[in-house]
């Protein structure tokens, strides 16, 4: 019933986009496309929520003529918990969309609905499939359709070059997808995802096997060295596309990786730290990257590679305890990434959604030449914050429930003789810290410099505010903080997807319930009372503002300040973009002023990609310099061209 | 029998020689055409008791090797303005030195072969052989693009005198398709030297180097 649900909602999805092919444009407001979107979403969250029932999880067999055995899906708890962000934020963008990308406007509006239905309904296959060359197509009509939704705007230089990456580094990934299928078909004779034979861990193969998976997977999860394309990609598209792509789409990285580690009956502990290990990196330098960032949707794209991260330390950490038989780290690690996938999803769409309106208004994504957009925006602002204070940890949203269960993962190995067999795990603890510190700052930056303040440049494009558009923002908000202030309402639904990835057999003893493990009832008196606490702060601060003069900031007595001479964003990030120079190899100009009366100059400071314009192009450009040395062969003259065709002819006779 | 094809192979082997040596386009064209009308008399020749099927093939490669290709290719050269002088690459000599190593080499791999008993004594299998290699030294050494259709033409005349070994165990379906692989050439290599021709007003191959990227 469960599965049967979800895949008729992918069915709708993917149909959503036709009634755009035979219609006029619209007026911004809800449209039939996004109707069924919402309809998609309320079959496939209820199909999600069965799975969770034990009675429902039938998997769907069909037989078909395609080789590698049937169509075979199936909704478990593992599934299902990444298909309910998935049905929500796809939903919730759609509706955005419809403001956001004025039909009247934008010529390209019938293929971005097209394709933003079939996106979702490969989403929905990618996470129900359980034949691996259906998960193959699935993955392939997943990447063609995002590569189709960032390339919207092809006819801008910049959008086409990340469409292009995109599709690319897309490519890579499916390449070793292909190398993984063929070993796991070796391995198992089946493409039927099942458990690996024992013993195949420590082989050859089952490392293969792994590492092709962190490959493919982390190519589109956008760790760190493998990120590059993430960027680019994000900011290009249109924003609810973005949030749909940030929100769910890289989190297929995740639950390949969940997945295909849950085959391995026996893990070594190699894997789980380097997973930790890869993890820390993305943290730490997703987040350094954001700080240097100018384009806001740039900025929050870095802030994915940041959370992927923090969601890597938390797989790692389980598949550690999976390998030590240690079920305090399966239940916090597991469950603690597992929630920072859902909670993730919510608050970076929120976030992306917050950036859409922030374009929409202002006309760029400059965030130097935005400023004071709070007075325009009052409603997405306040959204934006919220989205802003979870990303960053904080409590009491949902951020830092998932980041707490983490925290507490991995101190548990601290002073326990018993759990000593791996004694790393404290080592993560202030990278963790870290991050959310850097985020913390980031977002201080991002909101201050987009929201506060006054106008730089020419001020708002656009200041109305429609309902449609803050709707969908301020549904997730509300999600944030019930995720935040009830943490018990998800723990129930962990529990049965930890026991999936951590692929628990029947015989051991079941693992402990997260709520039990992570002492949610006092965290979640904590958190309730210190929401109390801010809400009565907040309303007390306001009631004693309100009879209070509004004037200008004091200037020091300068009598003419101007827009201009607020901080930009370079400025308020420039002393922690100096503590990462050694990784973010900033780009300024050497030029200062030297003597009185200095001629006017230009300051332009811009943070490149480290992996991507300092080692990827540099190398690929070498390699075609290298290859036109071959292209001396092809000197057009067809006598000699058939010269090469007779050679080839003879030397082949000779070779066979 | 096997003595007069023989000799018509021979024939055939020196109309090679003819078309490497020869200075002007209009013998290299009538030398490659007596070579398609010599060519289409063999099938009558090879087989021990020529039906109808033998006759029409022998017709439709006379009449179109030795007739309609010629014909388009001396229309070819009467309609566009060029000199009508081949311009190699590689000398005459030098040319005629590679055609005569060459069809030696041709005899020689020929006796190495597992032939059937039948075809061990014939000329038939050498005689394929050095066409081909002189129509190949044709199309790499000649410059202008008409040339290269002669050398076209005689690499399919090899092809062909090949064919005849399978005469016998094979349908004409195999005939069949190498006239109608030829004439399908010989429209494509058309359209190509009206477009060379419309594009530089010339007929050398040598500008098409500049359509190189």
């Amino acid at each position: 019933m469960s599965t049967s649900l979800v895949l008729a909602a992918a069915v709708l999805a993917a149909l959503s986009g036709l009634p755009s092919l035979a219609r006029r444009p619209r007026p911004a407001g809800p449209s039939p496309e996004s109707w069924l979107m919402a309809a998609a979403a309320l079959v496939g969250l209820t199909g999600a929520a069965l799975a969770f029932l034990p009675g429902q999880r039938g998997a769907v067999e069909v037989p078909w003529g395609i080789a590698g055995g049937p169509f075979l899906a199936s909704v478990d708890p593992l599934s299902a918990l990444f298909l309910g962000p998935l049905f929500v934020v796809s939903a919730a963008g759609a509706f955005f969309g419809d403001v956001y990308w004025a039909e009247s406007l934008h010529p390209s509006w019938r293929r971005l609905r097209v394709f933003y239905g079939i996106l979702t309904a490969s989403l929905v296959l990618v996470f129900a499939a359980r034949n691996l060359l259906l998960f193959l197509g699935a993955w392939e009509v997943m990447a063609l359709a995002a590569f189709f939704l960032i390339s919207t705007e092809w006819n801008d230089g910049k959008a086409r070059r990340a469409g292009l990456l995109y599709l690319v580094t897309t490519h890579v990934g499916t390449l070793c997808l292909f190398g993984l299928l063929a070993l796991i078909y070796g391995a198992t004779g089946s493409f039927v995802l099942g458990p690996l034979p024992a013993g195949l861990a420590a082989s050859g193969t089952g490392k293969a096997i792994f590492w092709l998976a962190v490959a493919a997977f982390g190519l589109k999860a956008g760790l760190m060295p493998l990120h590059f394309w993430l960027p680019g990609a994000h900011a290009a598209a249109p924003s609810h596309v973005s949030a749909l792509m940030s929100g769910v789409l890289i989190k297929t990285g995740i639950y390949g990786l969940v997945r295909i580690q849950s085959l391995f009956p026996d893990p070594p502990v190699a894997w789980g730290e380097g997973i930790l290990v890869l993890g820390v990196v993305s943290g730490v330098l997703g987040v350094a990257f954001a700080l240097g960032q100018h384009d806001l949707k740039r900025l929050l794209a870095y802030h994915s590679v940041e959370n992927i991260g923090i969601i890597a330390i938390g797989l790692g950490l389980g598949l550690v305890g999976r390998s030590t038989g240690n079920p305090a780290w399966m239940v916090l690690g597991f469950g603690g990434g597992l929630l920072h996938v859902v909670n993730h999803g919510l608050f970076k769409s929120l976030l992306f959604l917050g950036s859409g309106a922030v374009v929409r208004a202002s006309g760029t994504r400059e965030m130097d030449r935005m400023g004071g957009l709070l007075r325009v925006l009052p409603v997405s602002g306040a959204c934006f914050a919220v989205g802003a204070v979870a990303i960053s940890g904080l409590p009491p949203l949902n951020g830092f429930v998932s980041e707490w269960f983490l925290y507490l993962g991995l101190l548990d190995g601290v002073g326990k003789r018993a759990a000593s067999a791996w004694p790393w795990g404290a080592l993560a603890v202030p990278a963790l810290a870290l991050i959310g510190s850097l985020a913390l700052a980031c977002f201080v930056k991002a909101f201050g410099i987009v929201f506060l303040g006054e106008p730089r440049g020419a001020g708002p494009r656009v200041t109305d505010e429609p309902a449609w558009m803050w709707a969908p923002m301020a549904a997730l908000a509300a999600l944030c903080f019930a995720i935040g202030l009830a943490p018990m309402l998800v723990t129930p639904f962990l529990d049965p997807a930890i026991a999936v990835a951590a692929a628990a057999p029947a015989a051991r003893p079941a693992l402990p319930r997260l709520a039990a493990v992570a002492s949610l009832r006092p965290l979640s008196i904590f958190l309730v009372g210190l929401a109390v606490v801010l809400a009565s702060s907040l309303l007390a601060v306001r009631r004693l503002a309100r009879g209070a003069k509004r004037d200008g900031t004091w200037s020091c007595g300068y009598a003419a300040p101007g827009p201009t001479m607020q901080y930009t964003s370079s400025s308020f990030a420039d002393w922690t973009v100096g503590l990462f120079r050694w990784a973010l190899l900033p780009v300024t100009p050497a030029n200062r002023l030297e003597r009185p009366f200095a001629k006017p100059f230009r300051f332009a400071s811009h943070v490149d990609d480290a992996v991507l314009h300092r080692l990827l192009i540099p190398v690929f450009r070498a390699g075609a310099e290298l290859a036109a040395l071959g292209r001396r062969v092809q000197h057009g003259q067809i006598q000699l061209y058939l010269f090469y065709v007779a050679l080839t002819i003879v030397v082949l006779l000779f070779q066979v | 029998m096997t003595q007069s094809a023989d000799l018509i192979l021979v024939l055939i082997i020196l109309s090679n020689f003819v078309i490497l040596g020869s200075r002007e386009l209009r013998v290299c064209i009538r030398t490659a055409a007596v070579q398609g009308a010599l060519l289409s008399v063999l099938p009558l020749l090879v087989h021990r008791e020529p039906g109808s099927r033998a006759i029409l093939m022998a017709l439709g490669a006379a009449v179109v090797k030795g007739l309609v290709v010629p014909g388009f290719l001396f229309q070819a050269i009467r309609h566009v303005k060029i000199r009508h002088e081949v311009e190699p690459y590689v000398g005459f000599v030098p040319s005629l030195f590679l055609c005569a190593v060459g069809s030696g080499l041709a005899l020689l791999f020929a006796g190495s072969l597992p032939l059937a008993p039948e075809h061990a004594g014939s000329l038939l299998v050498p005689a394929s052989l050095a066409t081909m290699l002189s129509g190949f030294l044709v199309l790499t050494t000649r410059r202008k693009a008409i040339t290269q259709v002669v050398g076209y033409l005689m690499l399919e005349n090899g092809i062909f005198i090949f064919g005849l070994l399978l005469i016998e165990a094979m349908p004409f379906l195999v005939e069949a398709g190498v006239l109608l692989d030829l004439f399908a050439g010989i429209f494509i290599m058309g359209i190509v030297l009206n477009h060379i021709q419309s594009e530089f007003s010339s007929l050398d191959t040598h500008y098409l180097s500049d359509l190189k990227d």
